[in-house]
């Protein structure tokens, strides 16, 4: 064939863009692929592909999109982590003339992959699906008020995920750092693939993500049940509206700034280049427009996990309940107030700096005050030290450390030494690792057999949570001590031999989070081994306070057979209080919404379109985008998106209940 | 939604409604799509600050004194403000149940859209002859995004406006159709009011500067 047809087909899509000369890239293809293999065969054998397209791909239920949403995340973590792990080993070895094991090509996109999805592709998922799961359950819904959306939503954040995977062994990822700064990710100094697959893997996210806000915050202000008033919400519910409010305003800040960067390379304009008026500032202005609020999306949800179990391992009302839902929308407020704090050394002055320094401090307010209204809450409560509530203590310890590093670093000339250090690095792990990602395994840990109707095995988690968080302190502790002497970041090798010991204690303490997150995949496993055992019957196995506990476990698709009607802020506990029976007779059908495979399609279809753009398959991108068009009107003609449960069906999923409860009684 | 969740008559407190009735349908839909607005809005709000940092950033190239033609551009203005009152319009025949004189506004509202969206690219590819190219000059950068992203809207909201006539032709004024056509008003007056902004400070400020 010609060339100008092969380039007309495939774009720049050749051979050679396989990185086979790559010998740790071709190792991991051959795992990952023969690992794909064995589970596609595995699901062909026993023939649940049929199964999992009408019940989960398809299936609008916003508890199974909150499942799937956890899975996706719980895997990207693997590979984000493999990349920590990559880092860690590079940086212990490459001393006294050592160039380590990983080339530079190599080496920059693993840090850059490393950050994009560990933010984007396991923070995100596990907030998010948390949020779906419980929310609507919290609030006493039968589902989101935009299934459909919600399933769409899903797809495009696995679409985003699959391009930026696909980067791993079908050309190469971006070598920028994770926010792509230009003028090094302008098309002049990275001409290839890497920051297209960046771009385009990030848009695909972004759009589900902007949708999904829009969904959840019209969820917590429509379908509350009767009684919910905004005061009663429970905490966590809170943390969701205030992040899905954030999610709204500055996702589509994201979506321009990057919008504009694939403008400047593929178009040739003048945004951000450094001639013909263009201005790279404004490129890191925006995209931390965006980026401060982001970090408030991870951990305010985080935050009202902890507050649920606080309190429900207390045993106690959350204290200060009022100034908790203030002191979120503080900081909900003031996370648009800050973002300059990211570039003090851009040279915009000592009076802006300094505004952007005192707003930053201000916020360690509102979340000292979080803090000790947790700690109030446990004051002269009957304590129980169950899996969620040691991670909750944890974070508590990690996160005041991290807080207090962050304010140090909110400090102008304080900064100018720390800027890009090591000392940052080990700054923002402290606050995402012990908020969001603490945060993410006590929800995990808490709401597990709610999900699944089955605890998890205690030995197994406890095992991982030490882990986890030795590992932690062992592996951050010596970046803070290497920032302050001044080593910055994203280094592949050092000169001077006196730093190689605090490398190596990071990568052992690296380690130590591997073995965490091993015994985490072990204890998933053994509790479903043993899920007779850890079976939980009466759907409350917390003695908990909030909604979501007086449905079974797992609740059936409808949530609960009656909406409930809240008295009280801990609602549930309200109920069990004044003893609440639970309704037996006079069941009716229930109006759900149908599922549907346009979202899944829609999303592929925008995947096929990202993957044409960056490689520059016209054709491929054209045509996935007009099908996308054509599907999305075409189910636009469909008015019947909806089908009642039958009374029978209700009745026999509450009358198996029934039996259920007296059988523990 | 409005319930009695006050403690039944002997006292008991109520935990549940026995006799419920499920949310209407498009119950989020206004909502909703408020919000979508709103950060849609934001999109706009980010063109218009990167063109109010580079809008000044010619590099030597062309000016706006040198390129804009405020009577063109004050037809285009026109053509778009008159599709926001045939809109109008239309939403007033459609809550009379007047299916022949709803399409025939939504149609009119669609000329005059296209006929904006017209002028807009003959605009452009004036400019763009004239050596005027969105790479020149981050200032041409900053104005073909901010003004084609909104040509763009306005383009979906043409496609969008097509599918809502051929929807109301086949199912009539149904309340799905009808809240749909509300979405679409809602949005083509965002549009509107995104556009007035454009004039003033892209085009009148412009030629002032």
């Amino acid at each position: 064939m010609s060339p100008d047809l092969l380039k007309l087909i495939f774009g720049r899509l050749t051979f050679e863009s396989l990185p086979l000369h790559e010998p740790i890239v071709v190792g991991t293809f051959a795992v990952v692929a023969t690992g794909g293999l064995i589970m596609v065969a595995g699901l062909t054998y026993f023939r649940v592909w049929g199964y999992l397209w009408s019940e989960w791909f398809t299936s609008v239920d916003h508890k199974r999109i909150g499942i799937m949403y956890m899975i996706l995340g719980i895997v990207m973590l693997l590979r984000g982590f493999a990349d920590a792990l990559m880092m860690r080993l590079q940086q212990a070895l490459a001393f006294g003339g050592s160039e380590g094991y990983l080339n530079s090509h190599h080496y920059d996109q693993v840090f850059t992959a490393h950050g994009v999805i560990m933010i984007f592709f396991v923070a995100m998922p596990l907030v998010t699906g948390l949020m779906n799961f419980v929310v609507p359950l919290q609030i006493g819904a039968r589902d989101v008020s935009f299934p459909f959306l919600n399933n769409f939503s899903f797809w495009m954040t696995v679409g985003g995920a699959v391009l930026v995977m696909a980067s791993l062994f079908i050309g190469e990822f971006a070598r920028t750092g994770w926010l792509a700064y230009p003028p090094l990710s302008n098309i002049g100094y990275s001409p290839d693939v890497g920051v297209d697959y960046y771009i385009w893997g990030l848009q695909v996210a972004g759009v589900g993500t902007t949708l999904s806000g829009i969904n959840l915050i019209c969820t917590i202000v429509k379908l509350r049940c009767p009684g919910m008033t905004m005061m009663r919400m429970p905490v966590f519910t809170w943390t969701a509206l205030c992040t899905n409010v954030l999610i709204v305003a500055s996702f589509p800040v994201l979506t321009v700034v990057l919008a504009l960067l694939s403008l400047d390379r593929y178009v040739g304009t003048n945004f951000f280049t450094n001639d013909f008026g263009g201005s790279p500032m404004m490129y890191v202005n925006l995209i931390w427009i965006w980026g401060h609020p982001e970090v408030y999306i991870l951990v305010l949800p985080a935050f009202g996990i902890f507050s649920e179990v606080t309190s429900t391992f207390s045993g106690k009302r959350l204290f200060g309940y009022t100034s908790m839902v203030y002191a979120t929308v503080v900081i909900t407020i003031l996370s648009y107030l800050v973002w300059l704090h990211h570039f003090f050394t851009m040279g915009s002055g000592a009076s802006v700096n300094s505004f952007f320094g005192i707003t930053t401090m201000i916020i360690s307010i509102p979340t000292g005050a979080k803090m000790f209204n947790w700690l109030f809450t446990m004051y002269r409560g009957r304590i129980r030290f169950e899996l969620p509530m040691m991670w909750t203590i944890a974070f508590m310890l990690t996160f005041v450390l991290g807080g207090m590093t962050g304010v140090l670093l909110a400090v102008p000339p304080a900064d100018f030494v720390l800027h890009n250090s090591l000392f940052l690095i080990a700054h923002f792990h402290n606050v995402i690792i012990g908020g969001v990602v603490f945060g993410a395994f006590a929800g995990i840990g808490y709401w597990f057999p709610k999900a699944f109707g089955f605890k998890l095995d205690p030995f197994w988690g406890k095992l991982s949570f030490w882990f986890w968080v030795t590992g932690f302190y062992l592996a951050f502790m010596p970046l803070y001590v290497l920032g302050l002497m001044g080593v910055t970041r994203r280094l592949r090798v050092f000169d001077d031999p006196s730093l190689q010991i605090w490398f190596i204690v990071a990568g052992i303490g690296a380690f130590l989070v591997f073995l965490g997150i091993l015994s985490m995949l072990i204890q998933f496993a053994v509790s479903f081994l043993r899920r007779e055992q850890l079976k939980d019957v009466t759907g409350d196995p917390w003695d908990a306070r909030t909604l979501e506990w007086a449905t079974s476990s797992p609740p059936p698709a409808y949530n609960f057979a009656f909406t409930p009607v809240v008295h009280d802020n801990d609602a549930w506990w309200d109920m069990k209080k004044r003893g609440y029976q639970r309704p037996l007779l006079g069941f009716k059908p229930i109006h759900m919404p149908s599922s549907t495979g346009t979202g899944i399609i829609l999303a592929g279809l925008a995947t096929a379109m990202g993957f044409g753009l960056i490689w520059y398959i016209w054709w491929l991108a054209a045509a996935s985008f007009i099908a996308m068009l054509a599907v999305g009107i075409g189910h636009t003609f469909n008015y019947h998106r909806d089908f009642d449960i039958p009374a029978d069906d209700v009745i026999r999923a509450e009358d198996a209940r029934t039996k259920l409860l007296a059988g523990a009684k | 939604m409005t319930v009695a969740v006050n403690p039944t008559q002997t006292g008991e407190p109520v935990f549940y409604l026995a006799d419920e009735h499920p949310h209407p349908e498009g119950y989020s839909t206004s909502l909703g799509f408020w919000i979508y607005l709103m950060s849609d809005c934001l999109i706009f709000a980010i063109l218009f600050a990167t063109f109010g940092v580079l809008g000044g950033n010619y590099a030597a190239g062309p000016a706006p004194k040198d390129l804009f033609e405020l009577p063109l551009v004050a037809v285009n203005t026109s053509m778009l403000l008159l599709s926001s009152i045939t809109y109008g319009f239309a939403m007033l025949t459609m809550q009379q149940n007047k299916i022949a004189q709803t399409q025939m506004w939504l149609a009119i509202t669609g000329l005059f859209g296209a006929a904006f969206i017209g002028i807009e690219l003959s605009e452009f590819a004036h400019m763009i002859h004239e050596g005027a190219t969105p790479q020149r000059s981050a200032f041409l950068s900053a104005f073909f995004t901010l003004v084609g992203t909104h040509g763009l809207h306005v383009s979906c909201g043409l496609i969008w406006l097509v599918t809502l006539m051929v929807q109301v032709w086949k199912f009539g004024l149904i309340e799905a159709n009808r809240r749909r056509l509300m979405c679409l008003s809602m949005f083509w007056h965002f549009l509107d009011v995104v556009w007035i902004g454009v004039f003033t400070f892209v085009y009148l400020l412009g030629v002032l500067r």
